[in-house]
């Protein structure tokens, strides 16, 4: 691991500003991630900003009947919290599906947000990665991509982003606040957070240098019926092949955020619109355009089966 | 090349290092009840303080990757990682290592249970999976959810599927999970 100096900032726009004016700067959260990628040296921060004590870590109602998730609340807390598990069931799912027990525990909402792929390309320092070595190639394309994006791709990366939490956060249309280093606030649609890798995989979100996620707001509950079904090589504790939340209304009117298979989770209203005409349907809209390799060819399929599963549960409840 | 002790500007001067230099930082932990500061370099692991600062080595590395779970210790009383954890993140912390859960004359139940129901083979997992297992039942009685409930609103309640499904992050090499669920069925009984 690369040394680096380490501070606690006192406030958000503090860390902001502290990140911002240190080039090799980083913020540090809970560490789940960034400590596996510092000490594989895919991360080399020079100066790391922990962001512990800016009491980021509550739970709270927002005006409008919906919450305010601190960045810094754990996985854990946030998957138990009484209003999660009540009125956002596809987050709690989610999250419990994810990692294990340990991870959840010290994992926080932010830093699950902002979790780097798992492409074991991107793993292997010794081969090409544009999102590793900018314009170093991508031993992915060609190589053995059965883990890997179908849709949303580009010829630069073919990666996925691999959370759990953001797909439920986006069927269930979050926000994401940030804070910049000059003090400015903004909010970003979940849908626009997550970038598509185009030419330039190395940029991931929609964050600019310095900015400080603060928060994850959830509109108020739709109720419905809240589903998160993982399809993975193990039972427990592995990264989603395809995973999809949803919410499902007595009408038989559906929301579908599809995970595991393209650069962020994966939602088009055109899509759910077709949920009457059943999973083929609302499949085929979701992934028209689709590139998958040979070896991942059986996400397309999967994808389908997956929602049918989902609506067919959904009928049931 | 033969080895010599090389001062340490020599060293420098052999092996420049890009980016910041080693920093060292007063880190304050209070180990299984006892608090000690000790200068540490930034980049040492909660893991590695514990081992080789605290000397406690009944905390085992595995994969150093937050992947075998060998590491795991209560901090706060909140089982976590220590490898994927930086000893300057645990300021002031409470840690309880598998030395501070109870001792050869005067177990915890915990590790009684899996002497009695031989939960281990050749141990190198043992003291993650105690951690693990005191956190896991911990965690169930306070209501966590897992991916185990069919209703995830609903309070947990521990069993077989529950506590396989919250162990999910201890590998056990040697195979003895069902000696493990059993030593954890027996102190969730007991406690019951």
């Amino acid at each position: 691991m690369k040394a680096f100096t380490y501070e606690r900032a006192k406030t958000p726009a503090e860390a902001a500003a502290a990140v911002a004016n240190n080039p090799g700067a980083k913020f540090l959260a809970g560490g789940t991630n960034l400590l596996d990628l510092m000490k594989l040296e895919i991360e080399t921060p020079s100066h790391l900003v922990d962001v512990q004590d800016l009491k980021l870590d509550r739970i709270e109602e927002t005006s409008d009947g919906g919450l305010r998730i601190g960045a810094f609340v754990s996985n854990t807390d946030l998957a138990a919290h009484d209003r999660v598990r009540r009125d956002y069931g596809a987050l709690t799912r989610a999250i419990v599906a994810g990692a294990s027990g340990q991870l959840r525990n010290k994992a926080s909402t932010a830093g699950n947000l902002l979790q780097r792929t798992r492409c074991p390309y991107f793993y292997d320092t010794n081969q090409p990665c544009n999102k590793r070595k900018p314009g170093s190639g991508c031993a992915a394309i060609g190589g053995y991509s059965r883990q890997l994006g179908i849709i949303g791709t580009s010829d630069a990366c073919i990666a996925t982003f691999p959370g759990d939490m953001a797909v439920a956060m986006r069927v269930l249309d979050a926000t994401v606040e940030t804070v910049k280093p000059d003090g400015q606030t903004r909010r970003i649609p979940i849908a626009d957070f997550h970038r598509l890798w185009g030419n330039t995989p190395h940029v991931e979100t929609a964050l600019e240098r310095g900015e400080l996620i603060t928060a994850v707001t959830l509109p108020k509950p739709i109720g419905g019926t809240h589903i998160y079904r993982k399809v993975r090589d193990r039972a427990s504790y592995a990264y989603a092949l395809v995973s999809v939340a949803a919410v499902i209304q007595p009408d038989g009117s559906a929301r579908f955020a599809v995970g595991g298979i393209a650069p962020k989770p994966w939602r088009m209203a055109e899509a759910e619109a077709l949920a009457p005409k059943g999973a083929k349907a609302v499949a085929t809209r979701l992934l028209a355009g689709a590139r998958p390799t040979s070896d991942n060819a059986f996400k397309v399929p999967l994808v389908e089966r997956t929602i049918a599963a989902v609506m067919a549960e959904g009928a049931k409840a | 090349m033969t080895a010599t002790a090389l001062p340490a500007a020599a060293l420098d001067a052999a092996q420049p290092m890009p980016g910041a230099k080693p920093t060292t930082m007063p880190v304050t932990l209070k180990v299984n009840g006892k608090s000690g500061t000790l200068d540490l370099d930034t980049r040492t692991t909660l893991l590695d303080a514990l081992r080789e600062h605290w000397k406690l080595t009944g905390t085992k590395k595995g994969c150093d990757h937050g992947q075998c779970g060998a590491c795991t210790v209560l901090v706060n009383g909140t089982r976590i990682n220590s490898c994927l954890s930086l000893a300057v993140q645990h300021q002031g912390d409470e840690i309880t290592t598998i030395e501070g859960l109870g001792s050869p004359d005067k177990l915890h139940p915990m590790q009684a249970a899996f002497v009695k129901h031989d939960g281990y083979q050749c141990g190198y997992c043992t003291p993650g999976q105690i951690c693990s297992a005191v956190g896991v039942l911990d965690e169930i009685k306070r209501g966590i959810p897992s991916h185990a409930q069919a209703d995830v609103a609903a309070r947990p309640a521990v069993t077989n599927d529950e506590m396989r499904e919250r162990m999910s992050g201890n590998i056990c090499r040697c195979g003895a999970y069902s000696n493990i669920l059993e030593a954890m069925t027996d102190v969730a009984g007991a406690k019951a």
